[in-house]
């Protein structure tokens, strides 16, 4: 299967997009590297054509750099959710500086409520999901609960490995299948102040998530 | 936003409202911006809408002209009408304006193409 561009292409253009300008710490707003995206993006289109032509959901989609990286790479639409509206701005600007007009941005809570009329209707839905390390515990679980609610065929979200136990027991649960379809490395920048040391390195799973029948 | 969004956007989760489907749109400043024509994607995603909202949603605003209020059973291979159901879904854009809940009349904002969905702990379920 292939992509509509070079993975070093797709990091190039990720690479480029402007990140959070004030990130908040109780929305856990750590950016995805462009790497760790394009790599993941480059996975789910090449190894399950997960992207071009297809309806997209980025959930908690923060600067779009999952979003827009699904369009650069053929996504016939996707629209992008979050409930801050200082990460939506600077997904505008960045939508209007790479020029994509298959995005669409929707001002809401993704946990709290269902804006959609109908389940199961994006082909893929994608998110790298608050890590739920400060006093959020189980917030990654319950996006990709409700990815699940809204996604066709799969979701596609990042977590780290350390976790991994938890996800397959809580998969195991839901009737659902899945598997860990790259391991990444995130190298989160010190990006709040309580941070000691300029750089982690932190194991990151990208899992593929979808309805048994799919 | 584009007509695509509104077809899937609801308001069911004020305390209250039982479908809230589909938000009127009051439309202050609407822009088209050209997007390339994908037949496959438009025939796939079809299916999938309530064309009727769609329908009622462009005329609302505007633009509904040329655009069928029912669907031939062979949509697929009429490429005029896949061009038209693409101009309605993805070009046309309501950049500033308002949806408003058919039930309960509350009113989200859009403001630079975006609309505010947000509630107040309050208006929830």
């Amino acid at each position: 299967m292939s992509a509509l561009m070079k993975l070093k292409t797709l990091e190039g253009h990720l690479g480029a997009l402007s990140g959070f300008s004030e990130p908040k710490i109780e929305l856990e707003q750590y950016e995805t590297p462009a790497h760790i995206a394009a790599v993941a993006l480059y996975t789910m289109q090449t190894q399950y054509e997960a992207l071009e032509n297809k309806l997209v959901l980025d959930a908690g989609c923060g600067p779009g750099m999952l979003g827009i990286g699904a369009s650069l790479l053929g996504a016939g639409m996707v629209v992008a959710m979050d409930i801050d509206d200082g990460a939506l701005e600077v997904l505008q600007e960045n939508i209007e500086e790479m020029e994509i007009p298959t995005i669409d941005a929707v001002q809401c809570d993704f946990l709290n409520s269902k804006h959609c009329r109908w389940e199961n209707y994006f082909d893929s839905v994608l998110m790298n999901p608050p890590f739920g390390t400060k006093n959020n515990a189980g917030i990654d679980m319950k996006f990709l609960r409700m990815g699940l609610d809204l996604t066709c065929d799969s979701v596609y979200s990042l977590h780290k490995s350390s976790t991994r136990t938890h996800i397959q027991k809580k998969i195991k649960e839901w009737g659902v299948k899945g598997s860990v379809i790259a391991e990444l490395r995130y190298n989160l920048p010190a990006t709040y102040k309580f941070h000691r040391q300029q750089t982690r390195d932190i194991a990151v799973d990208l899992w593929r998530i979808h309805h048994v029948e799919s | 936003m584009k007509l695509i969004t509104h077809n899937m956007l609801t308001s069911k989760c004020l305390k209250g409202v039982l479908t809230g489907y589909p938000l009127a749109i009051k439309a202050t400043n609407i822009k088209v911006n050209e997007v390339d024509f994908n037949p496959d994607f438009i025939s796939r995603i079809i299916p999938k809408l309530d064309w009727e909202v769609l329908w009622k949603a462009a005329d609302s605003i505007g633009h509904s002209e040329g655009l069928p209020q029912t669907i031939e059973r062979n949509y697929d291979e009429d490429k005029e009408f896949l061009k038209k159901a693409h101009r309605v879904l993805l070009e046309v854009e309501v950049e500033e304006g308002y949806l408003t809940c058919p039930e309960s009349g509350r009113q989200f904002p859009i403001t630079k193409g975006i609309p505010n969905m947000l509630l107040t702990e309050a208006e929830v379920q």
